[in-house]
């Protein structure tokens, strides 16, 4: 696919990354030379400098043949009008934006095609809001991702001596919970993958992914460890979009205090908040964090824009005694360093966001794609068309299917129902089946096997 | 640095360059020249060699990063310079030493086109086409060639890219992805030569000397099958098709591509580059042409109007064909012609020299520099075309510069003292680092005559001007070594 970056910031470099390693032509465009430089030495794209929204620069970074164009610069505005542009002057067919301000997102007509034309509009704070607060929702829990609208749940959780399970084999997940079904979808056991089968022993320590019914996922992780008693006192540091959207969805049903240094700025956030008490002071502030109670909270979340204040404030509200923190951190090297060691767990944005650009790019009908472990893994919702001469899924049971080397199908989403997956399940036309990949480059073959046939109309 | 994953590349390439030999063994059982042997030997040496260079490490993936690119590059062009040399040795109807048959082999390789074989007419067809088939290979770059095939050089494919192509500004590529940039320019390479291949025979040539003649004048390479070079033909119309593919194949690739993508020959007026390129060219083809006619060296107005176009064309893209003694042209000409070598070709195809945009931008770096004396508060940008350049461009310009003229002088010296006289030196090392091929004095028609210690300096010489200084001089730098 031919496709154009707009914005060399964190997301679209990020972005970039991605796309690159996945045969795809990449042109990243961007007013900052030097960034762009270090994207080209690192990565095999294109770079054009140059101020994104202009014609002329869409059109030598070949937006006359760009089949998708990604405009996450920091404007909101200049990434509207390059979407406009490049529907008026070029005809692209895919239109990716990223807008920030809710003065914009709150009006939805805004983006049609007879006006603003974006056909997707991603807001990186929106997702790694709902991000968090899915795993303050689980608490345990290292990943929640959403399929079928929240009906199914995928679940990363760390085993731990004391969960009933572990130790035993996964058949007898079962016989564990009669009437609660679940699926394991793979096993990371010290940063290898192992594909489940049925003797497969869960060992402590093991990264365990599993998939199950929203209303079930309590009680398989209870299998895996003892779990962590609900939430009730939560501490955030940083009042900047993703701090105070996360305090909004949440200082409802839980206790929230919210940290901020900048004092205008916490004036202004305490305006916008009903419940939530509003702090100004360091995060990093020992004398503060014990007044403020700080051994008794259940969660400390640092979602500043500063990785290395997210990761040292974290590590200070752990000592002091908070029962969890959470960091959120942008470089990914340090995510691999911090989680579950110094951190419990490590947010990256970059991966919260982009699956929902992936979701765009996968061939074949491709919902929801959600990026695993710094992107090596993928779990992805894709839906069977056809039927079972046009199609390699439909009208075959799961068994028949020929998924390639470390792929499960997890489960199945029909109409409202979930169905976990088994061996003898039955694949219907439209269904929603989720599937799980150990290792990414399987992806075009699983992407084949969701075309239908030239032959099916 | 990562001994494996530089081993294996190697491998691979060599296994490549294996392939190059079968060619000429169909030509050889074509023409029946009893030459096949050597072709075939070498062949299954090169290829075998590789696998074993290639299977301890075959597992090895790993990125290649900026160092490992430059040991590659000069690995490579040092290994195929002493591999293309096997034919040369095996062969029977050819008695040349190591030293000779290195020379020639890295003569081809880096499109110098410099010989030290005399009677070409009278070799085996096998051989004369292994030669041209050299250059031809050397001229885009055998490497840019194993990026666009090869998709596992993938990213690292950028760094042998960047070490391989000439020219300043090495970062612009055509497409997104290395290897359809890779592709675009053979496709260029391959057509231009496809389209002289024919425009020779159509002029007169016979079909093997139309191909032979197409594989050097594309590739600015000059080997010619005949002792008398272009001249041997005697065509006013042959030498008007040489100087047209000269002339096209001296322009930067990347105008070609832009031209072709566009279809329209716009890119070509609007450059800067080209404008001079042209300008240099034609002023040195007038002032030939003008000071022979008065010095009355050929007999009629047309045949000097010929000499001198051809010639001034042929010297100043760096090709190298001859049609006349041009050694021993009257006055200052031999002596300027050499002099506008230096100047070459244009960055990013496939002449030698210090190609015409360093050219331009030293040229108006100078007339900033006095600019500023008269003005002292001024700021002049230095601009090619409407855009201005970077600091970081000029200076790197001036760094080249100024390690060329450095390396330059040493060689000379070096060649002074292995007892060539000085004229000879001069014009040997300003002809091998410039990629001309023919030089003056003892190294006129060809560089038999000369010692072997000053053959194996110009060896060096032609490498360092194929790779451009840089990529030759870190690998012998202490600090590449310096972990």
């Amino acid at each position: 696919m031919k496709i154009i970056i707009l914005g060399a910031g964190q997301v679209g470099s990020s972005v970039a990354a991605n796309l690159a390693s996945e045969s795809n032509d990449i042109t990243v465009v961007d007013t900052d030379t030097a960034s762009l430089q270090a994207l080209q030495d690192r990565f095999d794209l294109r770079t054009i400098a140059g101020i994104a929204s202009y014609p002329d620069v869409l059109k030598s970074a070949g937006a006359d043949d760009a089949d998708m164009i990604i405009a996450v610069t920091n404007s909101d505005e200049t990434n509207m009008a390059a979407c406009q542009i490049a529907y008026s002057m070029f005809h692209t067919p895919t239109k990716i934006a990223r807008i920030r301000a809710t003065e914009y997102l709150e009006l939805p007509e805004l983006f049609s095609q007879d006006a603003i034309p974006i056909d997707v509009l991603i807001s990186p704070e929106q997702l790694v809001t709902e991000y968090v607060q899915r795993l303050i929702e689980h608490p345990g829990a290292l990943q929640v991702l959403d399929f079928a609208e929240g009906k199914v749940q995928l679940v990363a959780v760390k085993a731990y001596y004391g969960g009933p399970l572990v130790g035993h084999e996964l058949r007898e997940l079962g016989e564990h919970m009669p009437g609660i079904q679940a699926r394991v979808a793979a096993i990371f056991r010290r940063g290898q993958p192992i594909l489940p089968e049925g003797d497969t022993i869960i060992e402590a320590d093991d990264e365990v992914f599993f998939v199950a019914a929203r209303k079930n996922i309590r009680a398989v992780m209870s299998e895996m460890r003892k779990l962590d008693k609900p939430m009730k006192r939560i501490m955030l540091a940083g009042g900047g979009n993703i701090g105070v959207r996360l305090a909004k969805a949440l200082e409802h049903k839980y206790q929230v205090k919210l940290l901020d240094h900048n004092l205008g700025r916490t004036r202004s956030i305490s305006a916008q908040l009903d419940k939530t008490i509003v702090l100004h002071g360091d995060a990093a502030d020992e004398e503060m964090l014990l007044e403020e109670n700080i051994e008794n909270t259940d969660i400390f979340c640092a979602v500043t824009n500063d990785d290395e204040a997210n990761i040292l404030s974290s590590m200070l509200a752990k000592r002091l005694g908070a029962k969890k923190v959470m960091a959120l951190i942008n470089r990914a090297s340090y995510v691999d360093l911090v989680q579950s060691s110094i951190i419990d767990i490590a947010i990256s944005p970059q991966q919260a966001t982009i699956g929902s650009l992936l979701a765009h790019i996968r061939r074949g009908d491709v919902v929801v794609v959600h990026s695993l472990r710094r992107g090596a893994a993928e779990a992805i919702e894709a839906i069977a068309h056809g039927d079972k001469k046009t199609s390699r899924v439909v009208g075959r049971t799961i068994e028949e299917i020929k998924l390639p080397p470390g792929t499960t199908i997890g489960a199945i989403v029909r109409d409202n129902d979930v169905v976990i997956a088994h061996h003898d399940t039955l694949i219907e036309p439209e269904d929603h089946v989720i599937l799980f990949l150990v290792d990414k480059k399987f992806i075009p073959e699983v992407e084949k096997l969701f075309q239908v046939g030239i032959t099916f109309i | 640095m990562q001994p494996g994953a530089i081993q294996r590349i190697l491998g691979l390439l060599m296994m490549i360059f294996s392939i190059s030999l079968l060619p000429p063994v169909f030509v050889s059982w074509l023409y029946n020249d009893g030459a096949m042997h050597p072709f075939l030997w070498a062949f299954f040496g090169i290829l075998i060699s590789g696998f074993f260079v290639w299977l301890p490490v075959y597992k090895v993936r790993r990125e290649l990063r900026l160092r490992d690119g430059f040991i590659i590059v000069v690995m490579f062009w040092t290994v195929l310079g002493l591999s293309g040399s096997i034919p040369f040795l095996l062969n029977n109807s050819i008695h040349m030493s190591v030293t000779d048959a290195v020379f020639e082999s890295v003569s081809a390789l880096t499109t110098t086109g410099a010989t030290v074989i005399v009677g070409l007419d009278n070799l085996p067809k096998s051989i004369l086409f292994y030669r041209q088939q050299l250059q031809w290979m050397g001229g885009m770059g055998i490497i840019v060639l194993a990026v666009a095939v090869l998709p596992m050089l993938g990213v690292g494919g950028m760094q042998l890219y960047r070490a391989e192509t000439p020219g300043p500004m090495k970062d612009s590529k055509l497409t997104p992805r290395i290897t359809e940039t890779a592709k675009a320019l053979w496709y260029i390479y391959l057509g231009l030569t496809v389209a002289c291949a024919l425009a020779y025979w159509a002029a007169g040539m016979t079909g093997f000397d139309a191909i032979a003649h197409s594989f050097s004048t594309i590739a600015i390479g000059g080997f010619s099958t005949h002792d008398a070079s272009m001249g041997y033909f005697n065509s006013a119309l042959i030498e008007a098709v040489a100087v047209v593919f000269m002339l096209l194949a001296g322009i930067n690739f990347a105008l070609h591509f832009t031209a072709w993508r566009s279809n329209s020959p716009k890119p070509y007026f609007n450059d800067p580059e080209v404008k001079t390129y042209l300008l240099i060219l034609s002023s040195v083809a007038v002032i030939s042409f003008v000071y022979l006619y008065f010095m009355h060296t050929f007999d009629s107005f047309g045949s000097t109007l010929h000499h001198a176009i051809f010639q001034a064309v042929s010297i100043g893209t760096t090709t190298g064909f001859t049609t006349a003694d041009y050694y021993a042209w009257p006055g200052f000409l031999p002596v300027m012609l050499l002099f506008v070598s230096f100047i070459g070709a244009c960055a990013g195809s496939t002449g030698g020299g210090i190609k015409v945009i360093r050219f331009l931008l030293l040229v108006k770096q100078g007339k900033r520099e006095i600019g500023r004396l008269i003005h002292p508060n001024a700021q002049i940008p230095v601009k090619i075309g409407n855009k201005v350049m970077g600091e970081q461009i000029i200076e790197s310009v001036w760094g080249f510069f100024s390690l060329y003229v450095a390396s330059f002088s040493i060689m000379l010296l070096i060649l002074i003292a292995t007892g060539l006289n000085q004229v000879t030196a001069f014009s040997a090392l300003a002809a091998c680092m410039n990629n001309l091929g023919p030089g003056l004095g003892d190294v006129g028609a060809h560089y038999g005559n000369i010692n072997d210690t000053a053959k194996w300096v110009l060896c060096f010489a032609m490498l360092l001007g194929r790779l451009e200084i840089f990529t030759l001089l870190v690998i012998i730098s202490p600090a590449f070594w310096r972990r």
